[in-house]
């Protein structure tokens, strides 16, 4: 047997052996336990306002911790910035690749990022001086394309890439300072905890990683999904993760348990998950699809509680606000909903 | 819940080739079920004034099939799905060229597998050209052009202005092959056809289904199994969904990874695992924690802004109010009371009360220090070990010796994360010791009981009546709006039934009131 046959049955042995370890902890299921608890009923969110101005699909968006501005990316080539309440463009800013995927607000309010097929972050200074917004820096070292990135503070921004790998980023000196390996799969997207000191990817391999920021190292990893990840976030009490695949199915995994907790899925949707977000207490997971519309899920009893209708074309990106106020939907129709 | 191994390939040991394909799949499996005899949807020919339309069913039939065998909800849900499959070329109005489901008499016909897009379709424009030439030489009624078709070929004409003699012979060939066909032949792959191209050429304005995200299509895809030419050789039809592809969608891990794999999972296996039990009871008591401050699900108690149109909601947020609703957060765990700017605020006032604040301080600059621009790093770092850590410390704080080694340690090369180890010793004393002494504090108790946002019209009333009544009742607090003059609480109190406070502040009563 050569050596790669035996490493590879050692790497599947393991890999049972770890499956028997999960199962061991597997005494009830989510939905055993949840029988009792109280019903939240039909939940439905209307479009308050509907923000124009994009000429091409929309791929991205990201709120502001103030939960009113917001910043879109459209294949249009520009990114936008929005004050979401009254519908006014703050900024729109011309880039030099229209092929953008992404885009990340910072949590200061001072910087937007973006990025996408020119495979690279560009990082735009919102305050400069003299009013106008330019590039600060453009970090460059990625082999593939731009899928997602999200700023942890003005100093230092990670991001996920086509080229299987993530990497944290010192802005000032525009270098790569971590680089995250281990999928083998294009990444698609990532998102950071609420105390900045991991982050979550998930990728075209079909699984989800969780990650250490300083130390560089995977934690954790997740499967199950039958096809691509596309979209990942954390649980809001920080110790679980959702994710949206193209299997047309989210799951959340807990990471004490190390394990997947509960499949959201329906025989009647067929079409993958783009993006997603829970709602502040968590209880709501509002996930967009390809097939126009969005679909709000009891996350403790895996039920579709709601649907957010009114895209013409597929919804590419969803946020809600910190403040759990409401939730932003972008679609390839160049529109953005605000609802709640 | 399916096994993946570590390329990807499902427990089948198939890989698909692209995400589409599942979705293709899934509609495959349930057109196979819709076009079943015995339980499928009734096709029919029906007879018109001169002729008899062949193979169809209505708009109807779909919905109602839909709703009696699928877990569908109602017609809305259904026409949604229908509307999905239509728009992917499934099944298509014999009639029109939007692609859509209506629930009524419309009539829908199934495409032949031939153009079933898992097939891979991505038909050039001389096809497209072929066909719509081939259209203007069939001089029926009902195959006219549309006007977005005509512009269409105008343009091609244009654009293959050299080989236009090449698409015209094919073209000529090709309705030659038709005019032999059997009448009721010709109708039905006629209508097929041209839904074909409804899904590759749409009508402008709706939807083309077969764009593919950019970061999809720019992976590697296997050119043998895209399809570009319609009218080519007639030898790759293939009337079944494709299953089996050449190149893996995920690649194979080298030696090294292999290698980097294998240590993780070892180190995996050791790992703790928390029972699901346990977990899942911390989800829902974390859920149902904060129910009442998820909007979603509780409507605020101030109104929604985008509703509104008014920003109470968020001026409060801003504003340093401590108002009840945000005070009961703090006591759901410190994590709450660092992320609020008052939180903190009152934190902080409360250790400075007890001369214990070096902990917090220690915590809060750590947390800047970790923001700063990279040139300022080696000088705060200094500045913080000065104040917290050096011998004879204005402020020293208690680390256990194995976080103040490392500490020592990392000063060499001073970096954001240089004091990670001892602030994550401070916080875990903090949260053990000076946080939970803040929730038992009178001053936390105080905020809790106290403090609720008085409704503007009180605050107006009461600053009138302290105004008035400030001599005669010699109030502590002038200013505060807390303050009640006695001949305005009983009335107050009798509207709104709520409790009143009392504490002995010098020598007089202050009465708070709250509003509920």
């Amino acid at each position: 047997m050569g050596e790669m046959e035996q490493l590879r049955k050692e790497a599947e042995s393991l890999k049972d052996q770890i499956s028997a370890a999960r199962k061991a902890v597997h005494d009830v299921t989510l939905p055993e336990i949840v029988s009792g608890t109280a019903v939240v009923g039909r939940v439905q969110l209307k479009t308050r306002k509907t923000l124009r101005g994009h000429l091409a699909k929309i791929y991205a968006m990201h709120w502001g911790t103030d939960s009113k501005l917001c910043v879109s990316a459209s294949q249009d080539g520009k990114l936008i910035v929005w004050d979401s309440y009254t519908t006014n463009k703050v900024h729109a800013i011309p880039l030099k690749s229209s092929w953008v995927m992404t885009c990340a607000y910072a949590p200061s309010g001072n910087m937007v990022a973006c990025g996408g097929l020119d495979n690279m972050c560009s990082i735009y200074n919102l305050k400069g001086k003299d009013g106008n917004v330019k590039v600060m820096r453009e970090l460059a070292a990625h082999t593939g394309y731009l899928s997602c990135c999200r700023f942890l503070n003005d100093s230092e921004i990670i991001t996920s890439s086509g080229d299987c790998t993530c990497a944290l980023w010192d802005i000032e000196t525009g270098t790569q300072k971590t680089i995250f390996s281990g999928h083998m799969g294009d990444c698609m997207s990532l998102a950071v905890s609420h105390d900045f000191n991991m982050f979550i990817s998930g990728a075209c391999d079909y699984t989800a990683k969780l990650w250490d920021i300083r130390e560089g190292a995977c934690r954790q990893t997740f499967g199950g999904h039958e096809s691509d990840i596309n979209a990942i976030g954390f649980f809001p009490n920080g110790n679980a993760v959702l994710t949206g695949s193209d299997d047309g199915t989210c799951k959340m995994y807990d990471l004490r348990a190390d394990q997947e907790l509960i499949t959201y899925q329906d025989p009647s949707i067929m079409c993958g998950v783009t993006s997603l977000a829970p709602s502040l207490s968590g209880r709501l997971i509002l996930a967009g699809y390809d097939d126009f519309n969005c679909n709000i899920w009891d996350s403790l009893k895996a039920e579709r509680v709601g649907v957010l209708a009114g895209h013409d074309n597929r919804v590419s990106c969803i946020g809600v606000t910190p403040d759990g106020m409401a939730a932003c939907t972008g679609s390839w129709d160049s529109f953005l909903k605000i609802w709640n | 819940m399916a096994q993946t191994n570590s390329c990807g390939q499902n427990s089948n040991g198939v890989v698909d080739e692209s995400p589409n394909m599942l979705v293709y799949r899934k509609m495959e499996d349930l057109i196979a079920r819709m076009q079943d005899e015995k339980n499928g949807i009734p096709i029919r020919t029906v007879k018109s004034f001169l002729s008899k339309i062949p193979s169809v069913f209505s708009g109807s039939d779909i919905v109602q099939w839909m709703i009696r065998n699928l877990s569908i909800e109602d017609q809305v849900e259904a026409l949604h799905l229908g509307t999905l499959m239509a728009a992917h070329g499934y099944f298509f109005p014999i009639s029109d060229h939007v692609l859509m489901l209506k629930d009524d008499g419309t009539f829908y016909r199934f495409q032949t597998p031939y153009f079933w897009p898992s097939n891979c379709w991505e038909p050039e424009n001389t096809d497209y050209a072929v066909y719509l030439c081939k259209r203007t030489m069939q001089n029926k009624a009902r195959l006219e052009l549309a006007d977005y078709e005509a512009e269409s070929l105008a343009r091609l004409q244009r654009t293959f202005a050299r080989k236009w003699e090449f698409i015209f012979m094919q073209a000529e060939a090709q309705a030659k092959v038709d005019k032999k066909r059997d009448k009721i032949e010709r109708k039905i792959l006629d209508s097929q056809e041209r839904a074909f191209w409804d899904v590759h050429r749409p009508v402008p304005g709706c939807v083309n289904t077969t764009e593919v995200d950019i970061k999809k299509s720019s992976r590697m895809k296997n050119p043998h199994r895209t399809r570009k030419s319609v009218y080519g050789l007639q030898n790759d039809i293939c009337s079944n969904s494709p299953t089996v592809s050449l190149a893996p969608e995920v690649r194979q891990p080298t030696r090294e990874e292999l290698l980097d794999q294998i240590k993780f999972w070892q180190k995996q296996l050791d790992r703790h695992r928390m029972k699901m039990s346990k977990v899942a009871e911390s989800l829902i008591g974390y859920t149902e924690q904060y129910l009442e401050y998820d909007p979603f699900l509780t409507s605020p108690e101030l109104s929604n802004p985008w509703i509104s149109d008014d920003t109470p909601m968020w001026e409060m947020a801003v504003s340093k109010e401590p108002v009840q609703q945000r005070v009961r957060r703090w006591g759901f765990g410190i994590n709450e009371v660092l992320k609020d700017q008052v939180g903190q605020d009152q934190f902080l006032k409360f250790l400075e009360s007890e001369f214990s604040s070096e902990n917090l301080r220690f915590w809060l600059a750590v947390q800047e220090l970790k923001k700063r621009p990279i040139r300022e790093v080696p000088t705060r770092v200094e500045e913080i070990w000065q104040e917290f850590l050096a011998n004879g410390a204005p402020s020293p704080i208690n680390v256990d010796s194995k976080s103040y080694d490392k500490t020592t340690q990392n000063l060499k090369d001073p970096g954001r994360y240089a004091f990670e180890d001892a602030q994550e010793h401070i916080y875990k004393l903090m949260k053990s010791d000076s946080y939970s002494r803040f929730i038992r504090s009178s001053a936390y108790q105080e905020l809790l009981q106290a403090k609720k946002k008085l409704l503007p019209f009180f605050c107006l009333l009461l600053d009138f009546l302290i105004h008035v009544n400030q001599e005669t009742f010699r109030i502590a607090e002038p200013h505060s709006r807390n303050s009640l003059t006695a001949c305005v609480l009983p009335f107050l109190c009798c509207s709104y039934d709520t409790p009143i406070c009392m504490s002995q502040h010098f020598n007089i009563y202050t009465l708070d009131m709250h509003c509920s």
